[in-house]
């Protein structure tokens, strides 16, 4: 039992944490969200050069053999800065490749993913898939199938939180073995979970700081006991949801047996999904009406919280999930 | 970052767990309420075995575990249904004579402490002090070799079971700081002037009493620390007290047993999903527990005020099972009247031991700085 992370992966948190901050600040995400396409190819070419768009594919594609904890904190870190390009759809097709794929496919698909030359989505159907757009080829499950191949757009839009999503149709799909879709989806699963603890911890950090410097009555409104003990409450669920995570992503790691890990990252989802809603609701109510303004960060995590505790199975799917287990 | 236990520390749980199957005598499982020779007897089973007081130096019969094996060790206590250890001796005292006491305290008390030949009360919460437990009235007066004690306190848990009580008192009224006239006093319970009235709670149990101290009579010897400096030891003592309220393993086997209990409710949505937000946020708790021990394992560190969540959560946890409970019996049935005692008395658990309201203003305080 241990909570650290080794030397590597606190190397690649830092260097991925260092970059976002100067690059990707709030400013310069807003100016990537104004432009047409909603991302930065030069942001995703960086991914690329740190090692993270192949981080989690073998080294035979030339990627790193990660697994979810090595990829734990680069969420955590996109979730702290509302980081909108296409990580996590690339991420879990190429896995499916990785996994599915015939040889012909790896070859083709996977060397390009690592080098950042291209972008995948992962479809759970042919309306409103996230990344879409930009994607290069479509996974597309269907049940316990699954295909891919080279995405027609029907309808492109945004959704609430800046992603460039798409209703799609796949024409010349060719199949894929889908038998790792469930342990795919829960690695996404946990990563999301990971990327929302990330999202919480700036609604927390920013929140608190606000209570230190809004002044009201002549003093920072911190100093009342009702806002104190609300901020405590969200401290406390951001912890238990971070443990949560933390669990989620060891087990995708190391379970042996699927409902295990199942078990894990369907726990991890109903807590991080009762947290989210919890804090980005207080984050909000807690700036007063700045909470709601476009112009502050925090009504953009709001958003970004909204939508990922939905994502890969909302609340009530997951407490099915874990009471069938 | 590998949440599995380790094969050593899997090893250990069995022999822990194994040694429980074998040693724990039925009757003894799953009781609210013990009279102290049962409580008693627990503890000279686990003295026997060398582990009643795992935390302590290895000198004085501590085991040398680390804190995970600790951890494991009092989870796997809980999950076995064992009567509790009794935390005002082994836990709180001896904690506070390791730290503070003197080398004659420690030969003196330490050993009967361990073998289960003096039971201790905590002396804090008088009539006017709860959670502004500074502002506690109770004096002590020097006179020669003696303090003199006169005042009350209230909520004195086991009380009536003790031989000892460790008391917070005041022996200087004067100074502004109300912290600064506090000592930290160690009074046998069978000195003249001592009374120990019984307050039965709303489920009907004796398990806290007052106190009245009336010109007791206590040889300056038994005063631990220097004298106005006992606020000192109190606040080291709550460190210790919040890391050890999460009650896990007391949680994963009542949950259990709710499952085995209702089986028909667990068919019911709502119930069913009651139930498994309650296990998530022990999942969740448990996890957390072992951040911070993992935290205190690296860095040697004590504690920081953030273990107050563990207490606020591990609270609300025991709470709001036994609520569950309640909510899947039949309300007219006698056999609920059990379940409904347990309601009543788990209530206690969010006001004892600093009320979760203190400890989110520890929280807001310590670890947030507002």
């Amino acid at each position: 039992m241990n909570f650290d992370y080794n030397e590597e992966q606190q190397l690649l948190a830092d260097s991925v944490r260092r970059y976002l901050q100067k690059d990707y600040d709030f400013e310069a995400r807003k100016k990537i969200l104004a432009t047409p396409a909603g991302w930065s190819e030069r942001v995703w070419a960086t991914f690329a050069e740190m090692g993270l768009t192949g981080l989690p594919l073998s080294p035979d594609y030339g990627g790193f053999g990660g697994g979810a904890v090595d990829l734990m904190s680069v969420m955590e870190a996109f979730g702290e800065a509302l980081v909108v390009e296409p990580y996590l759809p690339t991420l879990l097709a190429s896995l499916v490749i990785s996994k599915s794929g015939d040889e012909k496919q790896k070859q083709s698909i996977l060397p390009l993913v690592a080098e950042g030359k291209i972008r995948l989505a992962l479809a759970m159907g042919e309306r409103g898939v996230i990344g879409a757009p930009m994607a290069d080829k479509v996974v597309l499950v269907r049940g316990k199938e699954a295909v891919i191949g080279k995405p027609t757009i029907l309808k492109s839009y945004r959704t609430v939180d800046g992603l460039a999503a798409a209703d799609i149709r796949l024409e010349k799909a060719e199949p894929l073995d889908g038998s790792a879709i469930e342990q795919v989806l829960d690695f996404g699963a946990a990563l999301s979970c990971a990327e929302a603890v990330g999202a919480m911890k700036f609604a927390c950090d920013t929140t608190l700081e606000y209570l230190k410097t809004r002044k009201q009555f002549g003093v920072p409104i911190g100093a009342f006991q009702a806002l104190q003990h609300r901020m405590v409450d969200m401290f406390i669920a951001q912890e238990q949801a971070r443990s949560m995570a933390c669990l989620a992503c060891s087990k995708v790691d190391s379970s042996e047996n699927a409902a295990d890990r199942a078990r894990a990252v369907s726990a991890a989802k109903i807590k991080i999904a009762d947290s989210a809603r919890h804090i980005s609701q207080e984050s909000v109510q807690l700036h007063g009406g700045m909470g709601m303004s476009e112009e502050l960060k925090v009504s953009h995590t709001f958003r970004r919280l909204t939508v990922l505790l939905r994502r890969f199975g909302d609340v009530d799917h997951h407490l099915a999930r874990f009471a069938s287990l | 970052m590998d949440l599995n236990y380790s094969p050593e520390e899997l090893g250990f749980r069995d022999e822990v767990r194994s040694w429980l199957a074998a040693n724990l005598p039925s009757e003894l499982k799953d009781r609210g309420y013990l009279p102290k020779q049962d409580l008693m007897r627990w503890h000279r089973i686990l003295a026997k075995q060398g582990w009643v007081a795992p935390a302590w130096p290895k000198e004085w019969g501590g085991t040398g575990w680390n804190v995970v094996q600790r951890y494991i060790f009092e989870e796997e206590l809980g999950y076995a249904g064992a009567p509790p250890i009794i935390p005002f001796g082994v836990t709180m005292c001896a904690a506070v004579l390791l730290k503070f006491g003197s080398e004659a305290q420690k030969k003196r008390f330490l050993p009967r402490i361990y073998n289960g030949d003096d039971f201790w009360c905590q002396g804090y919460s008088e009539p006017g002090s709860g959670s502004d437990l500074a502002s506690l009235k109770t004096k002590a007066i020097r006179n020669g070799e003696h303090y003199v004690v006169s005042g009350q306190k209230i909520w004195t848990t086991l009380a009536h079971y003790a031989d000892w009580i460790f008391c917070l008192v005041r022996t200087d009224p004067t100074v502004e700081k109300r912290q600064e006239g506090i000592s930290f006093l160690l009074i046998d319970m069978k000195t003249p002037g001592i009374t120990v009235r019984p307050l039965i709670l709303m489920d009907g149990g004796h398990s806290v009493n007052e106190v009245f101290l009336d010109d007791v009579k206590v040889p300056v010897e038994n005063l631990v620390h220097q004298e106005n400096q006992g606020w000192t030891v109190a606040k080291y003592l709550l460190g210790h007290e919040r890391m050890n309220t999460g009650r896990i393993g007391e949680s994963k086997r009542e949950l259990q047993k709710l499952k085995q209990a209702f089986p028909e409710k667990l068919k019911g949505l709502r119930w069913r999903d009651r139930l498994t937000r309650v296990e998530v946020e022990l999942m969740a708790l448990e996890i957390t527990n072992l951040r911070f021990l993992d935290r205190m394992r690296r860095t040697g560190q004590p504690p920081g005020a953030d273990v107050s969540m563990l207490k606020i959560k591990g609270t609300e946890i025991q709470q709001a099972l036994t609520e569950l409970a309640m909510q899947a019996a039949d309300p007219a049935a006698q056999e609920t009247q059990a379940l409904e005692r347990r309601y009543l008395d788990m209530r206690k658990t969010t006001i004892y031991a600093g009320s979760n309201e203190i400890q989110r203003n520890i929280i807001a305080k310590m670890t947030l700085g507002l």
